[in-house]
């Protein structure tokens, strides 16, 4: 174990050097960049072994992970925004072709209007493709997360995105505790597929068409994988706490114990989430945040026993989904709970937050766990679906 | 888990496929008998035939075997009945019809 | 949290306040605290203004905060011209301090400073710079002033790291290291605190 510091993009190219995959195909976007580019310099001073495909496109450094994992190497990627929409209908192919690519995901908001700022509405725009997402609260996380990548993936034959959130913590230098490159290698251990194109004697045809007879059948398949997935997650952390000391699940519990109000969210601004609830508590107040650590599969078993019997939850979404109802954690969020009898079940409300970079600072979950305390008070919700950080609020709206 | 090709067809259950729908035998297409598609067939002339071999390149399905620089029989099994090899010897030793 | 020191940069970009923020994490790093450093990003541009901040705290679990810092406990100008455009002491703590790079005494700069009432520092770091390292790199010196100010790290064993990692940086430039530690030195003994 060794002490250092280093920034998130930095943290996860370093995972990426101890682990030397076979090969990385990669097209440069803020602020995923310096990934490739942090990652270059290891292969050109010979660190590593993996055999870099520069490409002119993320559709084609896509594609390059399909072909590679296809043939049996190990492969990886990194992008943002922009580049993982433009590999939007190839993260389907590898989805389905189960393949166990590793994408590390520096979440950066989708254009329009350009913004090359922080939110996630990239990674939860392909939400649905059939990929694992793990997502990170800081740099030590992200580390960490990368290293438990591919023991997940390689094992349920899913691709899986290990995202963070750009600049606030890809390009902040942060404390680390980094393993000995032989801890990672024995972790990670070799990739040993059953079946790839260019094993000696095995003729191997990958992607086929898939006629309406097949395709629901393989779609269950990958879906059953996704939720098996979850047992995985969990043996891999277990071996990972052993290894490392550090503990991950499929979601974070903070100060839930005796909590009667939460706020539910994903990445960085969890930890500003934290701070907001440390100082509540020293003032009384039943403060508790959930952090999601996995958001695929989703980890719907979890929530319900987090969140059951608190008064109040805020679940906050850092992208817009457009549904007019609140953002995608939220309408899953809710969806988990429904279940939970009527005794236990919490108010819950939407809050979209931080949308292309809009900070979030503790005063603004002071706010929100105000408002939670007001609408337990008041036994119900007035306002389902709210943006905080927004100038004028709800004020412009009109009846 | 390996399993063939053979064994999938459209009865089986999602477990049964392979995952991601991989296909572990090559020339797999020999099993897809497309010959039963065919309305019109290629009667071979062998006696007209110059076995100038144009018919081989043509033929889209790979359905006229060569055997030591000699055609054979058209393989009925593939052939799908589109008639090029008829229009593209100049011999008249390929006629289609109804058999 | 509570013992957390939070600093924030003010320049413009290409003059090196990034690098000089990550520099101090660095440096407090080297100096076993927990560090946060990080550049606030736009469309960048040489020139531009720019923000990066550091939040520096003792041991233990460190500051879990991911956000912006609005009410700093120091204050550094990298670039004296801001003073006419940026709000440079907005929130600063008036048990804190601003540091700016500048020839004018720090009575002079306080007059620009919308009645800020805490410590005003100025250091000319870019004549120090200049004859240092024959060039306007005001960065070096300002982290020294840093430093110096904020006392969030020991001013010798900060000394005494920086010259080891410019030495393992430069190892085949002697006479870089020797210049940077100059102009380190230089910035602390002609600080002047108002």
């Amino acid at each position: 174990m060794k002490r250092d510091r280093m920034s998130g993009n930095e943290a996860v190219a370093f995972a990426m050097k101890q682990i030397d995959p076979d090969v990385m195909g990669a097209f440069p976007i803020t602020p995923s960049t310096e990934i490739p580019q942090y990652y270059s310099k290891y292969i050109a001073d010979g660190e590593v072994h993996t055999e870099f495909v520069a490409v002119e496109s993320e559709h084609s450094a896509m594609s390059t992970c399909i072909g590679a994992s296809a043939a049996g190497a190990r492969a990886i990627t990194a992008t943002s925004s922009a580049g993982l929409a433009y590999m939007w209908e190839l993260l389907y192919v590898a989805a389905s072709s189960r393949l166990p690519i590793t994408m590390a995901v520096v979440n950066r908001a989708l254009t329009g209007p350009i913004n090359i700022n922080n939110d996630h509405s990239d990674s939860m725009g392909c939400r649905d493709a059939g990929w694992i997402q793990i997502y990170a609260e800081n740099n030590q996380e992200v580390y960490d997360n990368y290293i438990q990548a591919m023991p997940i993936a390689e094992h349920c034959r899913l691709p899986i995105m290990i995202c963070q959130d750009g600049f606030i913590t890809s390009h902040a230098v942060e404390n680390i505790e980094l393993l000995e490159d032989d801890q990672v290698r024995a972790f990670v251990g070799d990739y040993e597929p059953d079946h790839y194109l260019l094993k000696k004697g095995e003729p191997l045809a990958v992607g086929p068409y898939g006629i309406s007879a097949y395709y629901m059948e393989i779609k269950k398949a990958q879906a059953e994988a996704m939720k098996d997935s979850r047992r995985r997650i969990y043996e891999v952390a277990d071996a990972f706490a052993e290894l490392s000391g550090r503990r991950y699940g499929m979601i974070e519990e903070y100060m839930m114990d005796d909590a009667e109000f939460a706020i539910v969210l994903i990445g960085s601004s969890a930890g500003t989430a934290k701070a907001a609830a440390r100082q509540l508590r020293d003032a009384g107040v039943k403060a508790g945040v959930v952090k999601i650590r996995v958001f695929r599969p989703f980890p719907w078993e979890e929530l319900q026993a987090a969140l059951s019997g608190v008064k109040a939850v805020a679940v906050m979404d850092k992208s817009e989904g457009f549904s007019g109802w609140g953002g995608p954690l939220f309408a899953e969020t809710r969806a988990a709970m429904y279940d939970v009898s009527e005794a236990h079940r919490p108010l819950m409300m939407s809050f979209v937050y931080g949308l292309g970079g809009r900070d979030v600072t503790i005063s603004t979950f002071d706010e929100i766990y105000g408002d939670l305390a007001r609408t337990a008070e008041a036994g119900k919700v007035e306002n389902i679906y709210r943006h905080v950080g927004v100038r004028g609020d709800e004020e412009g709206i009109q009846g | 888990m390996r399993e063939s090709m053979m064994n999938i067809n459209e009865q089986s259950k999602w477990y049964e496929l392979t995952p991601g729908a991989e296909i572990y035998e090559p020339a797999t297409s020999r099993e897809v008998k497309t010959g039963e598609w065919r309305v019109l067939t290629p009667v071979f002339h062998n006696d007209q035939c110059k076995q100038c071999l144009l018919c081989v390149p043509f033929c889209p399905d790979v359905s006229i075997p060569v055997e030591d620089g000699v055609r054979l029989e058209t393989d009925l099994d593939h052939c799908k009945g589109c008639g090029i090899c008829a229009k593209v010897c100049s011999f008249g030793a390929i006629t289609m019809e109804e058999v | 949290m509570g013992n957390t020191v939070e600093i924030r940069w003010h320049g413009r970009g290409g003059q090196g306040a990034k690098t000089a923020c990550l520099l101090l994490a660095d440096a407090a790093f080297s100096s076993g605290k927990q560090v946060q450093g990080f550049p606030e990003y736009g469309p960048e541009r040489m020139g531009a203004p720019i923000t990066a901040y550091n939040r520096i705290c003792d041991g233990g679990a460190g500051n879990s905060v991911h956000s912006n810092i609005y009410n700093p406990d120091f204050v550094i100008v990298v670039d004296e011209t801001l003073l006419r455009s940026v709000d440079v002491t907005s929130g600063l703590s008036e048990e804190g301090a601003i540091i700016v790079n500048s020839r004018k005494s720090p009575a002079e700069v306080r007059e620009q400073l919308h009645g800020y009432k805490g410590k005003v520092c100025t250091v000319d770091a870019g004549t120090i710079s200049r004859e240092t390292l024959g060039r306007n790199i005001p960065n070096t010196p300002m982290l020294a002033a840093a430093v110096k100010v904020s006392k969030v790290i020991d001013k010798d064993r900060f000394l005494e790291d920086m010259e080891g990692s410019l030495r393992h940086k430069f190892a085949s430039k002697p006479q870089v290291v020797e210049g940077n530690m100059r102009a380190l030195r230089m910035s602390m003994t002609q600080l002047k605190v108002g």
